[in-house]
Protein backbone atom coordinates (compact mmCIF):
# COMPACT_ATOMS: atom_id res chain seq x y z
CA UNK A 1 0.00 0.00 0.00
CA UNK A 2 1.23 3.18 -0.61
CA UNK A 3 1.49 4.86 2.64
CA UNK A 4 0.57 8.53 1.27
CA UNK A 5 -3.44 7.18 0.58
CA UNK A 6 -3.70 5.69 4.17
CA UNK A 7 -5.48 7.36 7.51
CA UNK A 8 -2.90 7.14 10.66
CA UNK A 9 -4.48 7.47 14.16
CA UNK A 10 -2.67 8.67 16.61
CA UNK A 11 -1.67 5.20 18.78
CA UNK A 12 -0.36 4.34 15.60
CA UNK A 13 -2.39 2.43 13.45
CA UNK A 14 -2.86 3.00 9.93
CA UNK A 15 -6.42 2.03 7.70
CA UNK A 16 -7.04 2.26 4.18
CA UNK A 17 -9.52 3.24 1.93
CA UNK A 18 -12.39 0.41 0.65
CA UNK A 19 -14.61 -1.57 2.80
CA UNK A 20 -13.26 -4.06 3.55
CA UNK A 21 -10.43 -1.76 4.94
CA UNK A 22 -7.23 -2.88 6.20
CA UNK A 23 -5.50 -2.21 8.94
CA UNK A 24 -1.79 -2.14 10.61
CA UNK A 25 0.79 -0.23 11.93
CA UNK A 26 2.78 2.42 10.89
CA UNK A 27 6.60 2.12 10.09
CA UNK A 28 7.29 4.91 13.10
CA UNK A 29 5.66 2.42 15.33
CA UNK A 30 7.52 -0.87 13.95
CA UNK A 31 10.68 1.38 14.43
CA UNK A 32 9.59 1.48 18.32
CA UNK A 33 8.75 -1.46 18.78
CA UNK A 34 11.94 -3.46 17.18
CA UNK A 35 11.82 -6.95 16.68
CA UNK A 36 8.04 -8.07 16.26
CA UNK A 37 7.74 -11.93 18.05
CA UNK A 38 4.09 -12.34 18.38
CA UNK A 39 1.31 -10.91 17.65
CA UNK A 40 -2.40 -11.67 19.01
CA UNK A 41 -5.36 -10.92 16.71
CA UNK A 42 -8.86 -11.18 17.18
CA UNK A 43 -11.31 -13.82 16.08
CA UNK A 44 -12.88 -13.21 12.35
CA UNK A 45 -16.35 -11.72 12.77
CA UNK A 46 -15.35 -10.04 15.84
CA UNK A 47 -17.52 -6.27 16.60
CA UNK A 48 -14.99 -3.08 17.16
CA UNK A 49 -15.76 -0.59 17.76
CA UNK A 50 -13.60 2.87 16.95
CA UNK A 51 -11.12 2.77 19.91
CA UNK A 52 -11.13 -0.43 20.94
CA UNK A 53 -8.18 -2.50 21.35
CA UNK A 54 -8.34 -5.43 19.17
CA UNK A 55 -4.90 -7.53 19.70
CA UNK A 56 -1.20 -6.56 21.03
CA UNK A 57 2.10 -6.94 18.93
CA UNK A 58 4.60 -8.30 21.32
CA UNK A 59 8.55 -7.11 20.31
CA UNK A 60 11.39 -8.83 21.95
CA UNK A 61 11.72 -5.60 24.40
CA UNK A 62 8.13 -4.89 25.00
CA UNK A 63 4.16 -5.44 24.01
CA UNK A 64 1.98 -3.06 22.52
CA UNK A 65 -1.73 -2.85 22.32
CA UNK A 66 -3.16 -1.98 18.45
CA UNK A 67 -6.63 0.06 18.62
CA UNK A 68 -9.28 -0.31 15.86
CA UNK A 69 -9.36 2.68 13.69
CA UNK A 70 -12.84 2.02 12.65
CA UNK A 71 -15.98 0.56 13.86
CA UNK A 72 -17.17 -2.51 12.08
CA UNK A 73 -16.48 -6.61 12.49
CA UNK A 74 -13.72 -7.97 11.59
CA UNK A 75 -13.33 -9.63 8.09
CA UNK A 76 -9.83 -10.94 8.10
CA UNK A 77 -6.89 -11.63 10.16
CA UNK A 78 -3.10 -11.61 8.44
CA UNK A 79 -2.19 -15.52 9.17
CA UNK A 80 0.97 -15.23 8.14
CA UNK A 81 1.98 -13.26 10.98
CA UNK A 82 1.82 -16.25 13.40
CA UNK A 83 4.78 -17.67 11.80
CA UNK A 84 6.21 -14.80 10.59
CA UNK A 85 5.58 -11.78 13.04
CA UNK A 86 8.63 -10.15 11.28
CA UNK A 87 6.91 -8.90 8.51
CA UNK A 88 5.33 -6.25 10.75
CA UNK A 89 8.87 -4.78 10.91
CA UNK A 90 9.97 -5.56 7.32
CA UNK A 91 6.66 -4.88 5.87
CA UNK A 92 4.57 -2.32 7.95
CA UNK A 93 1.98 -1.06 4.77
CA UNK A 94 2.15 -4.42 2.77
CA UNK A 95 2.75 -8.06 4.02
CA UNK A 96 2.75 -7.05 7.79
CA UNK A 97 -1.18 -5.92 7.44
CA UNK A 98 -2.63 -6.72 10.97
CA UNK A 99 -6.50 -7.31 10.33
CA UNK A 100 -9.04 -5.96 7.93
CA UNK A 101 -12.69 -4.84 9.20
CA UNK A 102 -15.70 -4.13 7.59
CA UNK A 103 -17.23 -0.84 8.74
CA UNK A 104 -20.42 -0.84 10.18
CA UNK A 105 -20.26 2.75 11.54
CA UNK A 106 -19.98 5.94 9.95
CA UNK A 107 -16.94 5.24 8.07
CA UNK A 108 -16.41 8.82 6.25
CA UNK A 109 -16.40 10.97 9.77
CA UNK A 110 -14.14 8.27 11.35
CA UNK A 111 -12.03 8.20 8.85
CA UNK A 112 -12.12 11.91 8.36
CA UNK A 113 -11.04 12.00 12.55
CA UNK A 114 -8.08 10.58 11.74
CA UNK A 115 -4.70 11.82 10.23
CA UNK A 116 -2.53 11.92 6.75
CA UNK A 117 0.90 10.70 6.64
CA UNK A 118 2.45 13.76 6.59
CA UNK A 119 0.57 15.11 9.63
CA UNK A 120 1.19 11.76 11.66
CA UNK A 121 4.48 12.02 10.70
CA UNK A 122 4.90 15.28 12.11
CA UNK A 123 3.17 14.62 15.44
CA UNK A 124 3.77 10.85 15.98
CA UNK A 125 7.81 11.45 17.24
CA UNK A 126 6.37 13.62 19.87
CA UNK B 1 12.66 2.11 41.56
CA UNK B 2 15.71 3.92 41.65
CA UNK B 3 16.66 4.48 37.71
CA UNK B 4 13.15 6.54 37.37
CA UNK B 5 14.45 8.36 40.56
CA UNK B 6 17.56 9.03 38.36
CA UNK B 7 16.50 9.06 35.09
CA UNK B 8 14.63 12.84 36.07
CA UNK B 9 17.64 13.91 36.40
CA UNK B 10 20.23 14.22 33.85
CA UNK B 11 22.14 10.96 32.85
CA UNK B 12 25.66 10.43 32.94
CA UNK B 13 27.38 9.29 29.27
CA UNK B 14 29.80 6.77 29.07
CA UNK B 15 33.44 7.54 27.27
CA UNK B 16 31.62 5.72 24.21
CA UNK B 17 28.08 7.65 23.95
CA UNK B 18 29.28 9.66 21.10
CA UNK B 19 30.02 6.30 19.11
CA UNK B 20 26.97 4.90 19.87
CA UNK B 21 24.77 7.57 18.92
CA UNK B 22 27.03 8.30 15.60
CA UNK B 23 26.41 4.40 14.85
CA UNK B 24 22.37 4.94 15.01
CA UNK B 25 21.75 3.01 18.65
CA UNK B 26 18.42 3.83 19.89
CA UNK B 27 19.64 4.71 23.88
CA UNK B 28 17.46 5.07 26.86
CA UNK B 29 18.12 5.38 30.15
CA UNK B 30 19.37 2.29 32.39
CA UNK B 31 20.69 3.29 35.92
CA UNK B 32 21.17 6.71 35.77
CA UNK B 33 23.01 6.51 32.20
CA UNK B 34 22.38 7.09 28.71
CA UNK B 35 22.91 3.67 27.14
CA UNK B 36 22.56 1.44 24.13
CA UNK B 37 19.70 -0.31 23.75
CA UNK B 38 20.07 -1.73 20.30
CA UNK B 39 21.89 -0.82 17.28
CA UNK B 40 19.12 -1.72 14.91
CA UNK B 41 17.79 -5.70 15.88
CA UNK B 42 17.96 -7.13 19.64
CA UNK B 43 17.39 -10.61 17.65
CA UNK B 44 20.50 -10.11 15.39
CA UNK B 45 22.46 -9.35 18.43
CA UNK B 46 21.94 -11.66 20.42
CA UNK B 47 22.18 -14.20 17.84
CA UNK B 48 25.60 -12.79 16.78
CA UNK B 49 26.50 -12.91 20.43
CA UNK B 50 25.42 -16.92 20.76
CA UNK B 51 27.41 -17.83 17.60
CA UNK B 52 30.01 -15.15 16.76
CA UNK B 53 30.98 -12.09 18.65
CA UNK B 54 29.57 -9.57 20.61
CA UNK B 55 31.00 -5.71 21.69
CA UNK B 56 29.17 -3.94 25.23
CA UNK B 57 29.73 -1.12 26.56
CA UNK B 58 29.60 -2.05 30.04
CA UNK B 59 31.28 1.38 31.30
CA UNK B 60 28.58 2.63 33.39
CA UNK B 61 29.11 0.00 35.56
CA UNK B 62 31.09 0.43 38.97
CA UNK B 63 34.61 0.11 40.50
CA UNK B 64 35.93 0.20 43.81
CA UNK B 65 39.14 -0.21 44.81
CA UNK B 66 39.65 -2.16 48.35
CA UNK B 67 43.57 -1.72 49.50
CA UNK B 68 45.62 -2.07 52.85
CA UNK B 69 46.48 -4.61 55.55
CA UNK B 70 42.40 -5.29 56.15
CA UNK B 71 41.24 -5.43 52.85
CA UNK B 72 40.60 -9.10 52.74
CA UNK B 73 38.96 -9.16 56.04
CA UNK B 74 36.75 -6.50 55.16
CA UNK B 75 35.59 -8.74 51.78
CA UNK B 76 35.05 -11.37 53.54
CA UNK B 77 32.62 -9.79 55.69
CA UNK B 78 31.02 -7.85 52.18
CA UNK B 79 30.39 -11.08 50.76
CA UNK B 80 28.62 -14.18 50.74
CA UNK B 81 31.21 -16.20 48.68
CA UNK B 82 34.71 -16.72 50.37
CA UNK B 83 37.72 -14.69 48.87
CA UNK B 84 40.19 -16.88 51.00
CA UNK B 85 40.81 -19.33 48.31
CA UNK B 86 41.46 -16.58 46.10
CA UNK B 87 44.84 -16.03 44.56
CA UNK B 88 46.23 -12.76 43.05
CA UNK B 89 44.83 -12.97 39.77
CA UNK B 90 41.56 -14.55 40.31
CA UNK B 91 38.07 -13.53 40.89
CA UNK B 92 34.73 -14.64 41.93
CA UNK B 93 30.52 -13.28 42.00
CA UNK B 94 28.98 -12.81 45.09
CA UNK B 95 26.09 -11.60 46.66
CA UNK B 96 26.46 -8.62 49.19
CA UNK B 97 24.23 -8.42 51.86
CA UNK B 98 22.56 -6.68 55.08
CA UNK B 99 22.39 -8.42 58.22
CA UNK B 100 18.84 -9.64 57.85
CA UNK B 101 19.93 -11.63 54.29
CA UNK B 102 18.32 -9.06 51.60
CA UNK B 103 20.48 -8.45 48.88
CA UNK B 104 22.68 -5.10 48.88
CA UNK B 105 24.30 -5.88 45.25
CA UNK B 106 25.41 -8.95 43.49
CA UNK B 107 29.16 -8.14 42.64
CA UNK B 108 32.21 -9.59 41.33
CA UNK B 109 35.25 -9.61 43.19
CA UNK B 110 38.92 -9.42 41.87
CA UNK B 111 42.19 -10.08 43.93
CA UNK B 112 44.18 -7.59 42.15
CA UNK B 113 47.79 -9.12 40.78
CA UNK B 114 50.17 -7.98 43.27
CA UNK B 115 51.04 -9.21 46.72
CA UNK B 116 48.97 -11.80 48.95
CA UNK B 117 45.54 -10.31 49.78
CA UNK B 118 46.62 -6.43 49.61
CA UNK B 119 44.31 -4.99 46.78
CA UNK B 120 40.51 -6.24 45.89
CA UNK B 121 38.68 -4.53 43.09
CA UNK B 122 34.67 -4.85 43.60
CA UNK B 123 33.09 -4.75 40.46
CA UNK B 124 29.07 -3.37 41.09
CA UNK B 125 26.26 -2.55 39.38
CA UNK B 126 25.83 1.04 38.19
CA UNK B 127 22.28 1.70 39.82
CA UNK B 128 23.85 0.82 43.39
CA UNK B 129 27.21 2.96 43.26
CA UNK B 130 25.85 5.05 45.93
CA UNK B 131 24.36 2.62 47.76
CA UNK B 132 27.47 -0.12 47.99
CA UNK B 133 29.76 2.67 48.54
CA UNK B 134 27.95 3.46 51.42
CA UNK B 135 27.18 0.20 52.75
CA UNK B 136 30.99 -0.86 52.31
CA UNK B 137 31.73 2.20 54.52
CA UNK B 138 29.60 1.07 57.12
CA UNK B 139 30.62 -2.29 57.32
CA UNK B 140 34.17 -1.09 57.40
CA UNK B 141 33.48 0.80 60.39
CA UNK B 142 31.53 -1.32 62.50
CA UNK B 143 34.17 -3.85 62.17
CA UNK B 144 37.22 -1.11 63.31
CA UNK B 145 38.98 -1.31 60.01
CA UNK B 146 38.82 2.25 59.15
CA UNK B 147 42.78 2.91 59.98
CA UNK B 148 43.52 -0.66 57.84
CA UNK B 149 41.41 -0.27 54.71
CA UNK B 150 41.75 2.28 51.75
CA UNK B 151 38.29 2.55 49.63
CA UNK B 152 38.23 4.20 46.72
CA UNK B 153 35.65 4.98 43.89
CA UNK B 154 37.48 4.25 40.54
CA UNK B 155 33.61 3.90 38.43
CA UNK B 156 34.93 7.56 36.96
CA UNK B 157 38.22 6.48 35.99
CA UNK B 158 36.84 3.22 34.48
CA UNK B 159 35.76 2.21 30.95
CA UNK B 160 34.63 -1.35 30.52
CA UNK B 161 33.87 -3.16 27.64
CA UNK B 162 32.88 -6.88 27.29
CA UNK B 163 33.64 -8.66 24.66
CA UNK B 164 31.91 -12.11 24.30
CA UNK B 165 30.76 -15.49 22.46
CA UNK B 166 32.62 -18.33 21.02
CA UNK B 167 34.79 -16.45 18.81
CA UNK B 168 35.90 -13.74 21.08
CA UNK B 169 39.08 -15.76 22.05
CA UNK B 170 40.30 -16.08 18.65
CA UNK B 171 39.50 -12.14 18.22
CA UNK B 172 41.33 -10.98 21.42
CA UNK B 173 44.60 -13.25 20.82
CA UNK B 174 46.63 -11.95 17.93
CA UNK B 175 45.85 -8.64 19.52
CA UNK B 176 47.12 -8.82 23.40
CA UNK B 177 50.46 -8.72 24.75
CA UNK B 178 49.60 -11.75 27.41
CA UNK B 179 48.14 -14.97 26.35
CA UNK B 180 44.78 -14.36 26.96
CA UNK B 181 44.00 -18.40 26.33
CA UNK B 182 45.60 -19.28 28.92
CA UNK B 183 43.68 -16.99 31.41
CA UNK B 184 40.89 -19.26 33.42
CA UNK B 185 37.68 -18.11 33.96
CA UNK B 186 37.55 -15.25 36.69
CA UNK B 187 41.08 -15.24 36.40
CA UNK B 188 42.08 -11.21 35.56
CA UNK B 189 44.97 -10.10 33.96
CA UNK B 190 47.01 -6.74 33.69
CA UNK B 191 48.45 -6.42 29.83
CA UNK B 192 47.93 -4.29 26.61
CA UNK B 193 46.06 -4.58 23.88
CA UNK B 194 47.57 -3.09 20.40
CA UNK B 195 50.01 -0.97 23.21
CA UNK B 196 46.82 0.04 25.08
CA UNK B 197 47.08 -0.60 28.86
CA UNK B 198 44.19 -3.13 29.83
CA UNK B 199 42.70 -5.49 32.73
CA UNK B 200 41.15 -8.25 30.92
CA UNK B 201 38.98 -10.32 33.00
CA UNK B 202 37.44 -14.00 31.84
CA UNK B 203 33.98 -13.32 33.02
CA UNK B 204 30.85 -12.12 31.52
CA UNK B 205 26.96 -12.12 31.76
CA UNK B 206 26.16 -13.84 28.96
CA UNK B 207 25.97 -17.40 29.16
CA UNK B 208 29.11 -17.30 26.62
CA UNK B 209 32.79 -17.60 26.78
CA UNK B 210 33.95 -14.11 26.83
CA UNK B 211 36.39 -11.55 28.21
CA UNK B 212 35.31 -7.67 30.36
CA UNK B 213 38.68 -5.19 29.48
CA UNK B 214 38.81 -2.64 31.63
CA UNK B 215 40.48 0.62 30.16
CA UNK B 216 41.32 4.38 31.45
CA UNK B 217 38.42 6.52 29.95
CA UNK B 218 40.16 8.03 27.36
CA UNK B 219 41.55 5.17 25.88
CA UNK B 220 37.85 3.59 25.58
CA UNK B 221 37.24 4.94 22.03
CA UNK B 222 40.41 3.86 20.66
CA UNK B 223 39.78 0.16 22.23
CA UNK B 224 36.06 0.09 20.82
CA UNK B 225 37.19 0.77 17.44
CA UNK B 226 40.02 -1.37 17.47
CA UNK B 227 38.05 -4.61 18.72
CA UNK B 228 35.41 -4.22 16.32
CA UNK B 229 37.57 -3.65 13.51
CA UNK B 230 39.32 -6.65 14.36
CA UNK B 231 36.54 -8.38 14.91
CA UNK B 232 34.50 -7.99 11.95
CA UNK B 233 36.00 -11.03 10.25
CA UNK B 234 34.43 -13.35 12.97
CA UNK B 235 31.21 -11.42 12.99
CA UNK B 236 32.13 -9.33 15.77
CA UNK B 237 29.23 -6.71 16.38
CA UNK B 238 27.71 -4.30 18.93
CA UNK B 239 25.66 -5.42 21.25
CA UNK B 240 22.92 -3.13 23.59
CA UNK B 241 21.42 -3.87 26.74
CA UNK B 242 18.03 -5.52 24.78
CA UNK B 243 20.29 -8.18 24.30
CA UNK B 244 22.13 -8.16 26.73
CA UNK B 245 18.67 -8.95 29.02
CA UNK B 246 17.85 -11.71 26.39
CA UNK B 247 21.11 -13.25 27.14
CA UNK B 248 21.46 -13.23 30.90
CA UNK B 249 18.30 -14.19 31.33
CA UNK B 250 18.87 -17.33 29.04
CA UNK B 251 21.86 -18.00 31.20
CA UNK B 252 19.18 -17.86 34.22
CA UNK B 253 21.88 -14.62 35.50
CA UNK B 254 20.09 -12.41 38.21
CA UNK B 255 19.30 -9.24 37.51
CA UNK B 256 19.66 -6.51 40.37
CA UNK B 257 16.41 -4.50 40.69
CA UNK B 258 14.46 -7.54 38.75
CA UNK B 259 15.57 -10.85 40.14
CA UNK B 260 17.10 -9.69 42.72
CA UNK B 261 16.97 -6.34 45.43
CA UNK B 262 16.55 -5.13 48.67
CA UNK B 263 13.82 -7.68 49.81
CA UNK B 264 15.32 -10.92 49.18
CA UNK B 265 17.59 -13.13 49.83
CA UNK B 266 20.40 -15.09 47.97
CA UNK B 267 18.66 -18.61 49.05
CA UNK B 268 15.65 -17.87 47.75
CA UNK B 269 17.14 -16.29 44.36
CA UNK B 270 18.47 -19.76 43.71
CA UNK B 271 22.12 -18.43 44.91
CA UNK B 272 23.44 -20.88 47.68
CA UNK B 273 26.10 -21.42 45.72
CA UNK B 274 27.73 -18.81 46.23
CA UNK B 275 26.62 -18.28 49.88
CA UNK B 276 29.32 -20.20 52.08
CA UNK B 277 27.29 -20.56 55.68
CA UNK B 278 30.04 -22.16 57.07
CA UNK B 279 32.67 -19.01 56.19
CA UNK B 280 33.53 -18.01 59.81
CA UNK B 281 31.33 -14.36 59.41
CA UNK B 282 30.15 -12.26 57.29
CA UNK B 283 26.75 -9.65 56.96
CA UNK B 284 24.02 -11.56 56.85
CA UNK B 285 25.40 -14.88 57.96
CA UNK B 286 22.90 -14.89 60.72
CA UNK B 287 19.87 -14.67 59.17
CA UNK B 288 20.70 -16.76 56.08
CA UNK B 289 21.13 -19.64 58.19
CA UNK B 290 18.31 -19.58 60.12
CA UNK B 291 16.80 -18.92 56.99
CA UNK B 292 18.17 -22.26 55.52
CA UNK B 293 16.82 -24.14 58.81
CA UNK B 294 13.65 -22.60 58.88
CA UNK B 295 13.08 -23.73 55.22
CA UNK B 296 12.08 -21.29 52.14
CA UNK B 297 8.88 -19.82 51.76
CA UNK B 298 9.83 -18.94 47.86
CA UNK B 299 12.11 -19.44 45.72
CA UNK B 300 13.41 -18.41 41.83
CA UNK B 301 12.09 -20.60 39.71
CA UNK B 302 12.05 -20.81 35.81
CA UNK B 303 8.69 -20.56 33.63
CA UNK B 304 8.71 -21.26 30.02
CA UNK B 305 5.71 -20.20 28.13
CA UNK B 306 3.54 -23.34 26.75
CA UNK B 307 2.10 -20.88 23.78
CA UNK B 308 3.53 -17.65 21.90
CA UNK B 309 2.99 -15.58 24.53
CA UNK B 310 5.55 -13.49 26.38
CA UNK B 311 6.03 -13.38 29.82
CA UNK B 312 6.78 -9.78 31.25
CA UNK B 313 8.09 -8.49 34.41
CA UNK B 314 5.77 -7.87 37.53
CA UNK B 315 3.08 -10.32 35.47
CA UNK B 316 0.91 -12.46 38.08
CA UNK B 317 1.42 -15.95 38.01
CA UNK B 318 -1.23 -18.35 38.78
CA UNK B 319 -1.82 -22.80 39.53
CA UNK B 320 -4.07 -24.45 37.21
CA UNK B 321 -6.92 -23.18 39.49
CA UNK B 322 -6.71 -19.75 39.00
CA UNK B 323 -4.79 -18.62 42.30
CA UNK B 324 -1.89 -16.23 42.00
CA UNK B 325 1.14 -18.13 43.71
CA UNK B 326 3.75 -15.31 42.44
CA UNK B 327 4.93 -12.53 40.06
CA UNK B 328 7.38 -12.41 37.62
CA UNK B 329 10.69 -10.56 37.99
CA UNK B 330 11.88 -10.78 34.50
CA UNK B 331 10.45 -12.43 31.30
CA UNK B 332 10.99 -12.25 27.88
CA UNK B 333 10.84 -14.07 24.30
CA UNK B 334 13.71 -16.28 24.41
CA UNK B 335 15.72 -15.62 20.71
CA UNK B 336 17.40 -19.11 20.87
CA UNK B 337 14.77 -21.36 21.96
CA UNK B 338 11.91 -19.02 20.33
CA UNK B 339 9.59 -19.07 22.99
CA UNK B 340 8.44 -16.54 25.88
CA UNK B 341 10.55 -17.71 29.42
CA UNK B 342 10.72 -15.72 32.94
CA UNK B 343 11.80 -16.01 36.21
CA UNK B 344 9.17 -15.86 39.02
CA UNK B 345 9.04 -15.89 43.20
CA UNK B 346 7.05 -19.15 43.68
CA UNK B 347 5.95 -21.53 46.62
CA UNK B 348 8.64 -24.15 46.71
CA UNK B 349 6.19 -26.70 46.57
CA UNK B 350 5.07 -25.26 42.78
CA UNK B 351 8.69 -25.56 41.50
CA UNK B 352 9.25 -28.77 40.47
CA UNK B 353 10.73 -29.48 36.89
CA UNK B 354 7.28 -29.77 34.91
CA UNK B 355 4.56 -28.38 37.22
CA UNK B 356 2.05 -26.53 35.10
CA UNK B 357 1.55 -23.04 35.74
CA UNK B 358 -0.50 -20.16 34.08
CA UNK B 359 0.84 -16.67 33.13
CA UNK B 360 -2.08 -13.81 33.82
CA UNK B 361 -1.20 -11.91 30.57
CA UNK B 362 -3.82 -9.30 30.19
CA UNK B 363 -6.25 -10.93 32.55
CA UNK B 364 -5.72 -13.95 30.20
CA UNK B 365 -3.97 -17.12 31.92
CA UNK B 366 -2.09 -18.73 29.49
CA UNK B 367 -0.21 -21.99 30.31
CA UNK B 368 3.66 -22.43 31.05
CA UNK B 369 5.85 -24.93 32.76
CA UNK B 370 8.36 -24.77 35.33
CA UNK B 371 11.58 -25.81 33.36
CA UNK B 372 15.27 -26.55 34.74
CA UNK B 373 17.31 -23.44 34.79
CA UNK B 374 19.96 -22.01 32.88
CA UNK B 375 17.49 -21.95 30.12
CA UNK B 376 20.22 -22.25 27.85
CA UNK B 377 23.68 -23.58 28.53
CA UNK B 378 26.57 -23.38 25.63
CA UNK B 379 26.82 -26.72 24.38
CA UNK B 380 30.67 -26.70 24.46
CA UNK B 381 32.36 -25.27 27.67
CA UNK B 382 35.44 -24.78 27.33
CA UNK B 383 36.07 -22.68 30.83
CA UNK B 384 33.53 -23.63 33.50
CA UNK B 385 32.69 -20.58 35.77
CA UNK B 386 34.29 -20.31 39.03
CA UNK B 387 32.18 -20.61 42.16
Amino acid sequence: MNPDQLHFAASHEWVSDGNPATVGISHFAQDQLGDVVFVELPKVGTALAAGDPFGSVESVKTVSDVYAPITGRVAAVNEALVSTPELVNSSPYDEGWLIKIESTGDLAAELGALQDRATYESTAAH
Amino acid sequence: MSEDAQSQGALSRTPLHGLHAAAGARMAPFGGWDMPIHYGSILEEHHATRQAAGLFDLSHMGEFLVAGPGAFDLVSLLITNDPAPLDPGQGLYSPMCRDDGTIVDDIIVYHLPGPPRARYLLVVNAGNIAKDWAWAHTVRHEAGLDDKVWLEDQSDLTALIALQGPRAEEILIPITAEPVESLGSFEYAETTVDRIPVNIARTGYTGEDGFEIFVAPEQAITLWTLLLDRGKDAGLRPVGLGARDTLRLEARLALYGNDIDDTTTPLEAGLARWVKLDKPRFRGRDALRRQKEAGLTRKLAGLVMEDRSVPRAHYAVANPEGVEIGRITSGGFSPTLGKGIALAYLPPAQTAVGTPLRVMIRDQPHPATVVKTPFYRRSIVTKESGS
